[in-house]
């Protein structure tokens, strides 16, 4: 019971209090470049879901039981984006082969999504919180999961940007980044909830 | 030794996903049309973007896919649009191969100057600071932004205007977009006389400016015999459909202003 509460409450502090956008600022780049449209966002959270979720449990082995046995984890960084590089591009194979309509429509983010810091910073955050490998993959979902809530509420947001009157200097970028800071604000709202 | 365990674990895993990732290209390998890879051929191959996908290889899928018109390249120009006809087995309908012309001839002396302008090179951002630089609000600023974007080389600047090689140009509209005057038009390339102005203030307005603008006066109109030329909001315009490239307007036009290309 208190394991599941354990969870449970690890979920709520991943997704609305350590929100991966808005409390870490990780992850801004596709936040702001794919957040043009509520589907479109929708399928780069799930795709960043599942990079995040594989790349936290392959980094978490790599570290644990390779880097750590032989005293060399000031590797951690390069091997890190050697592992989740090799596996983007396995993973966009895989799905090529196995499900080209989910491929179609993650489309350019899969390829996107190797150069990504969040994936980056969530295998690093597991492994300097010392997580165990259950809650590292946790962490890695969850935190996905943070994003692709802050990505998709992003995307309605601007979705109704476009139909409001802007001044002309805020229109675009502008007026996307203030209304970003004010959803962080928001964020920090939930600050102290867990 | 750390240093040795370093280098080798990273050369073994580099090692491994190597291998694996060749199997799995192997192993995962998709047939791709062979129709896209000879269209692609064909295509400008600048990735320019001008046909609204994002970039030759995705605009070569679409065409296979029946989604893009096989004349959507304007780059490939008639010779690569019905090569692609022939690969999807249909049959082009090739218009007039078009070129971007440059409607202004206010080089530095010709038009006159509104500023002395010493800020970023950027036509967009001059022609925000007050109106621009040259005191027509008509002309070529030249800071060359449609220069950046052409892909193909084919845009000069000179004295404040930018030229354009007919030759090199491919019409993929990428200068038409990026001129913050939209002085930048496509026409086809047998149409070789051209009204080198877009100044439709009144006559008296438009000399103040520049010395070579249209003065809207109406003499190429009563000269020409095919009634090709229109002339409103004191700017002449040439109808192309009727134009015969007779030259006689570019003769007894007093702003020289209809230029024989």
């Amino acid at each position: 019971m208190t394991e599941n509460m354990n969870i449970l409450l690890f979920f709520v502090s991943c997704v609305l209090t350590n929100n991966f956008i808005f409390s870490r600022f990780l992850g801004c780049c596709p936040f702001l470049g794919v957040s043009n449209k509520v589907e479109t966002s929708l399928s780069m959270g799930l795709a960043v879901t599942f990079v995040m979720t594989i790349a936290s449990l392959f980094c978490y082995m790599i570290y644990n039981w390779l880097l750590v046995p032989l005293g060399i984890t000031f590797m951690s960084t390069i091997a890190f984006i050697l592992v989740i590089a090799a596996l983007v591009q396995f993973v966009e194979m895989f799905l090529k082969k196995s499900s080209p309509t989910l491929y179609s429509a993650l489309g350019i983010y899969l390829p996107l999504i190797t150069t990504n810091c969040a994936v980056l910073g969530v295998a690093t955050l597991n492994m300097n919180n010392g997580y165990n490998l259950l809650y590292s993959v946790l962490n890695g979902t969850f935190s996905a999961l943070g994003f692709t809530l802050a990505i998709v509420l992003m995307a309605g947001v601007r979705e109704r940007l476009e139909s409001s009157h802007i001044p002309a200097c805020m229109k675009g970028f502008p007026i996307t980044l203030v209304s970003a800071g004010l959803m962080a604000v928001a964020f920090m709202g939930f600050s102290g909830l867990v | 030794m750390i240093i040795l365990y370093a280098g080798l674990l990273l050369g073994i895993l580099g090692l491994i996903f190597g291998g694996v990732l060749t199997f799995a290209a192997k192993k995962f390998h998709v047939e791709v049309d062979e129709r896209v890879e000879q269209i692609k051929e064909c295509l400008g191959g600048a990735n320019c973007g001008a046909c609204g996908y994002a970039g030759c290889d995705a605009f070569a899928q679409a065409v296979v896919d029946g989604k893009a018109p096989i004349d959507g390249c304007a780059p490939a120009g008639a010779k690569g649009i019905e090569k692609i006809g022939k690969i999807m087995g249909m049959e082009a309908n090739v218009g007039e191969r078009m070129v971007a012309r440059v409607l202004c001839q206010g080089a530095k002396g010709v038009a006159l100057d509104r500023y002395e302008y010493d800020g970023y090179k950027s036509c967009a951002v001059a022609a925000g600071l007050a109106g621009g630089p040259k005191a027509c609000r008509f002309s070529c600023i030249g800071l060359g932004d449609c220069q950046d974007k052409c892909k193909f080389d084919a845009i000069t600047m000179k004295d404040g205007l930018a030229h354009i090689d007919p030759a090199k140009c491919t019409a993929c509209g990428a200068c038409v977009k990026a001129c913050p005057r939209s002085i930048i038009s496509l026409l086809p390339v047998s149409q070789s006389v051209i009204v080198r102005c877009r100044n439709t203030d009144t006559a008296r307005a438009a000399r103040a400016v520049c010395m070579d603008a249209c003065i809207g006066c109406g003499r190429c109109k009563k000269q020409c015999q095919y009634d090709a030329i229109i002339v409103e909001n004191g700017l002449a315009r040439i109808d192309h459909e009727k134009c015969t490239r007779c030259g006689e307007c570019a003769a007894v036009c007093p702003c020289k202003c209809i230029v024989i290309e």
